[in-house]
């Protein structure tokens, strides 16, 4: 097994890495300016914490490569994202469901990652919790009241939660990288996160007149690298473009 | 020259804005952490309000250029993660200067006190994000003027 502490880094860098450029592409199109500001405020949070993420994953590595290179010079099979963070964005509601179903494993994740015994790992969970908890408020807000909405929103909230259902098992799975960071207190096992982030997605559900799909199936290969679906590819292809193109390019 | 004191570079960087709310200093904004003299070496710890707040490579900048335009040769600015910035670090006078700028200031509750410019405390959320990641757009709905809320974190 590689690294579990690199391999850990990685997957907290690339979940906010690949969600927050998803959110990104909405600049410009989101269907009012409010929502605009909205979606590109919370993908600069999110790129923000992806600087600290890969930076100290760079540090851990000891290979020279920093932030940007781990960004910008991985293909698709080293990046350790969950599967649900490349899912393309569709509409606008369907944005909005899968932030918050990351959302809410997102601040159970840090708020656990707070106390970690990795005192560089407890800071930057510090940091980005604070964002997370807003992002949370506001996915919440909008999954209830888009939920419970007219019947076109209703109808397309729904949609939504039954494509990306099936994406949020990912969350939860335990695997050799997990183990080995969660004896050490370095990091949670994530099976644990499960039953605080049920009991927030079912009460949000309720109130937007939302029903979860029953069934425990759940799409993996993201966190582990193994089975990325093609949607990240293009996403790369997009996001890597200008400095596999330009590789000196400065600001 | 001989070196300035440490009282001396709070003053300076007092008198540096923040880049996109110009009313604040960086010390009023609580991001100044701390200043130290490494030898010859002027070391200032500077912590990012948001962690993607595009206006931290710029007060960085502003903060080095303030300081060697008043002679100060070597200066290292040190990014400091923890603690965690808050809006409890504001100081006084930055929060005077905000609502006077049209800003409401952070409170604990959650929601400005009142409106900046008629100070009625009709108020309600238009978005829970504004025009900086520090902010939010809220509106009176006596005087029917939107303003920028300071978010309190």
């Amino acid at each position: 097994m590689a690294d579990p502490l690199f391999e850990f880094l990685l997957r907290q860098g690339d979940n906010t890495l690949v969600l927050g450029h998803r959110i990104s592409e909405w600049c410009g199109m989101a269907p009012v300016l409010e929502e605009d500001i909205a979606l590109a405020n919370t993908a600069l949070d999110l790129i923000g914490q992806t600087q600290m993420w890969l930076g100290l994953a760079g540090e851990v590595e000891s290979g020279g490569r920093t932030a940007d290179d781990l960004a910008y010079h991985r293909d698709v099979w080293d990046f350790r994202s969950l599967l649900l963070m490349e899912q393309p964005s569709g509409d606008f509601g369907q944005t909005i469901m899968r932030q918050f179903l990351f959302d809410a494993f997102q601040v159970e994740n840090l708020n656990w990652l707070q106390g970690s015994a990795h005192p560089r790992i407890a800071e930057i969970a510090t940091k980005s919790l604070k964002e997370a908890s807003y992002h949370l408020d506001r996915s919440r807000d909008t999954v209830v009241a888009l939920g419970d909405g007219t019947p076109e929103s209703h109808s397309r909230m729904q949609a939504a939660l039954d494509l990306l259902w099936p994406f949020a098992g990912e969350m939860f799975i335990c695997d050799d990288v997990d183990i080995a960071l969660s004896s050490e207190g370095i990091a949670p096992d994530p099976s644990l996160l499960r039953g605080a982030w049920d009991a927030t997605v079912t009460q949000a559900l309720n109130e937007g007149t939302l029903t979860a799909p029953g069934g425990a199936f759940a799409q993996k290969g993201g966190k582990d690298g193994s089975r990325h679906s093609e949607h990240l590819g293009h996403m790369l292809a997009t996001m890597q473009f200008l400095p596999r193109a330009y590789p000196d390019a400065r600001w | 020259m001989s070196k300035p004191t440490i009282n001396q570079i709070w003053e300076w960087l007092d008198s540096v804005p923040d880049p996109e709310i110009p009313v604040i200093s960086v010390v009023d904004l609580g991001i100044v952490r701390d200043v130290n003299w490494d030898l010859d070496m002027l070391e200032v710890s500077v912590t990012p309000t948001y962690s993607g707040c595009p206006a931290t490579t710029v007060i960085s900048r502003d903060i080095e250029a303030a300081l060697r335009d008043r002679g100060v040769k070597k200066v290292r600015i040190k990014t400091k993660i923890s603690p965690a910035w808050t809006t409890d670090w504001l100081s006084k006078k930055g929060r005077l200067n905000l609502e006077k700028y049209g800003i409401a200031t952070p409170q604990a509750t959650g929601r400005p006190a009142h409106c900046p410019r008629c100070k009625s405390e009709n108020v309600e959320k238009v978005s829970q994000f504004g025009s900086t990641p520090c902010k939010a757009q809220w509106r009176c709905t006596d005087c029917l003027e939107p303003f920028d809320y300071f978010k309190c974190i």
